[in-house]
């Protein structure tokens, strides 16, 4: 029982930053219907930054997290700028083609500055973990826990609170009617695109410290996102959030009680049973934004 | 004309060996050309039915693995305390199994996989490889896992009056691959110009339409998968035989995504497209080896493939063989290209 408790545990540190790639993802494959390869590249960048500015620039660790982000905002915005903009209204499989260019070359890019070496991040906090009766969880889990809830309470409010999350929740219902009610559907695409990286980068500079960082770290990630996205639907960020802790559940179970070697086949597994049982994801009542 | 084309490449590729003498060089050919009998079926996939498959490495590994095996033999324990004992076969056998697997997996894949579409379509195949990677990865008893398949044998061909043949040396695998590469661009070839073919482009340029017209669109996808995975899985065969050793590395992401910028820049839903280029992309390394380290030289692969997309969105071919045909005032499928004048952006 305890160590159903403990795998419960170190389920929603999981879920927490799954969330983040998944909630990131969904509004980017909802809204501008790209299949956006360079998340994972993104969720990478997001640990390098991390790395770089707590080890190289020695700035405070609390510090990185949101610089991380806005790094993970301009790159993003960067992106979507010189590669998708001029190729809005080409077809589906050339914008995705050339988003696996720009995920090669950014990933090979990443190893060649940084090294195959992998990179660990040394945090602030103690070393001897909580414990709570009978599960013990770290301070550092802790704290991505709690920053990850706080960055998707944030994402929520501006996609239901704000003008911008208004505009972009019209763009995904009616790109062309929201373009003739004054959305500025240029500045929408790219805000999108910006946000959902920073959310990967957020949840990269999250988890990094608490794995190890390399260069290669984003590719299970990218898919794992694919897979929140699937399970909650498209631009479903109630979805993603379930999607993201049902994922971490699965594979907390599956490699607790199957095989550790299979942890990571759990994502792909859950891609091709709801793709083929309810194509439209678990919760998709109706598809939206919000 | 066309059939005279034809004859003079295949002379011109066969004479390589006699003044080639470089062992490097011939390596990097017989692999490319491994590589280039994947990109070829992988087109007839994403070329002649539109569906963009990044699952296809997998087909290809299953082929390299069940060759191995057969030849190799082994002896695993089953749930409920069977087992199963196999004793090595000759390679040949090998190849034809790893054809019949790939093929039947193409099936069951091609079944489950195409009730959807477009990006799901992608993801579905991109998932269907790793669960593979993972699987030969983790069922140790099977595949020793990391450790690798070794020792896998050459394959042995039994000539009337001349004995066994055991292709050992790289002059003959570069005839083999050669071979079978002829071959699959014969299968392909003769498949698109059918009946079967014309169901196949039909529903890439408008499923609906398609279906209206009385085209059973599941059977004639499964069937195309069916025979792409075939092929795939003869070419990861011929790769596990020269090899002669393959790991779970070989499902790697990447290899799917050298056979996709393969079919890409030579020119998708051209026949000989896959053919350049796989030559482009299997060759540069050896040109680019001496002035580039490997990981710019994955950056360069990524900038060419975003700027072939926007430069030359139809492929080398294609664009080429529209540039003759212009010039010699010519309808351009009368040049030795097929279908160059299909593109999925222009109106039907």
């Amino acid at each position: 029982m305890s160590e159903f408790l403990q795998h419960l545990i170190n389920m929603l540190v999981l879920g927490g930053t799954y969330a983040l790639l998944g909630i990131g993802l969904t509004l980017i494959f909802g809204i501008m219907n790209v299949v956006n390869f360079t998340h994972g590249v993104l969720y990478t960048f997001g640990a390098y930054i991390m790395f770089i500015v707590v080890h190289q620039l020695g700035v405070n660790f609390f510090l990185a997290l949101p610089l991380a982000v806005l790094a993970g905002w301009l790159l993003g915005a960067t992106i979507e700028l010189t590669l998708l903009r001029p190729l809005r209204g080409s077809d589906i499989d050339t914008t995705m083609l050339v988003m696996i260019g720009a995920w090669i070359a950014m990933q090979s890019g990443t190893l060649w500055i940084w090294g195959g070496v992998a990179k660990s991040v040394t945090t602030p906090f103690p070393e001897a973990p909580l414990v709570l009766g009978p599960v013990s969880v770290s301070w550092l889990r802790l704290f991505v826990l709690a920053a990850a809830g706080m960055l998707i309470v944030v994402t929520y409010l501006l996609i239901n609170r704000t003008k911008l999350g208004c505009a972009m929740r019209a763009t995904f219902q009616d790109q062309d009617t929201a373009s003739l009610m004054g959305v500025n559907v240029d500045l929408i695409y790219t805000s999108t695109f910006a946000i959902g990286s920073s959310l990967a980068a957020a949840a990269g500079a999250l988890l990094g410290p608490v794995y190890v960082i390399f260069p290669q770290m984003g590719d299970l990630a990218a898919v794992k996102a694919f897979a929140i996205v699937i399970l909650g639907g498209l631009g479903n960020i109630t979805g993603a959030v379930i999607g993201g802790f049902l994922l971490a559940l699965a594979e907390e179970l599956g490699a607790g009680y199957v095989s550790s070697g299979y942890r990571d086949a759990m994502g792909f597994l859950i891609i091709i049973a709801v793709l083929i049982f309810k194509p439209t994801g678990l919760f998709a009542r109706s598809e939206r934004v919000g | 004309m066309k059939l005279g084309a034809a004859i003079l490449t295949i002379i011109a590729l066969a004479s390589v060996p006699l003044w080639l003498r470089d062992p490097y060089l011939m390596n990097a050919l017989i692999t490319t050309g491994i590589f280039i009998i994947g990109a070829m079926s992988l087109n007839l996939l994403l070329g002649f039915t539109g569906q963009l498959s990044l699952g296809h490495i997998a087909f290809f590994g299953i082929g390299a693995y069940v060759s191995a095996l057969t030849s190799l033999g082994f002896d695993i324990g089953l749930p409920g305390g069977f087992r199963i004992v196999h004793d090595p076969w000759p390679p040949i056998a090998g190849f034809l199994l790893a054809i019949i697997v790939a093929g039947l997996c193409g099936y069951l894949v091609g079944l489950l996989s195409f009730r959807v579409r477009g990006a799901y379509f992608v993801i579905v195949t991109i998932s269907f490889a790793e669960v593979v990677r993972l699987v030969a990865l983790n069922w140790i008893e099977l595949t020793q896992g990391p450790l690798a398949l070794t020792n896998i044998p050459s394959i042995t061909i039994g000539l009337p009056e001349l004995g066994s043949l055991t292709l050992r040396t790289k002059l003959q695998n570069y005839y083999l691959v050669l071979a079978v590469a002829v071959a699959a661009y014969v299968l392909i070839s003769r498949l698109v110009h059918s009946h079967f073919g014309r169901a196949m482009r039909g529903l890439m340029e408008n499923e609906t339409l398609a279906v209206s017209v009385g085209i059973d669109v599941t059977k004639t996808l499964t069937l195309a998968a069916v025979i792409s995975a075939g092929i795939a899985g003869a070419a990861g065969s011929l790769y596990a035989h020269y090899i002669r050793i393959i790991d779970p590395e070989v499902f790697a992401f990447i290899n799917t995504v050298t056979m996709v910028i393969m079919v890409i820049t030579g020119g998708k839903g051209s026949l000989f497209g896959p053919v350049i280029g796989g030559m482009i992309f299997g060759l540069l390394p050896v040109f680019l080896r001496p002035i580039m380290a490997p990981e710019a030289q994955w950056i360069a692969y990524g900038g060419v493939l975003i700027v072939i997309l926007f430069v030359l969105p139809r492929g080398i071919v294609p664009s080429l063989a529209q540039r003759f045909a212009k010039r010699w005032n010519r309808s351009p499928a009368a040049g030795p290209v097929t279908f160059s004048e299909r593109d999925a952006k222009e109106p039907a």
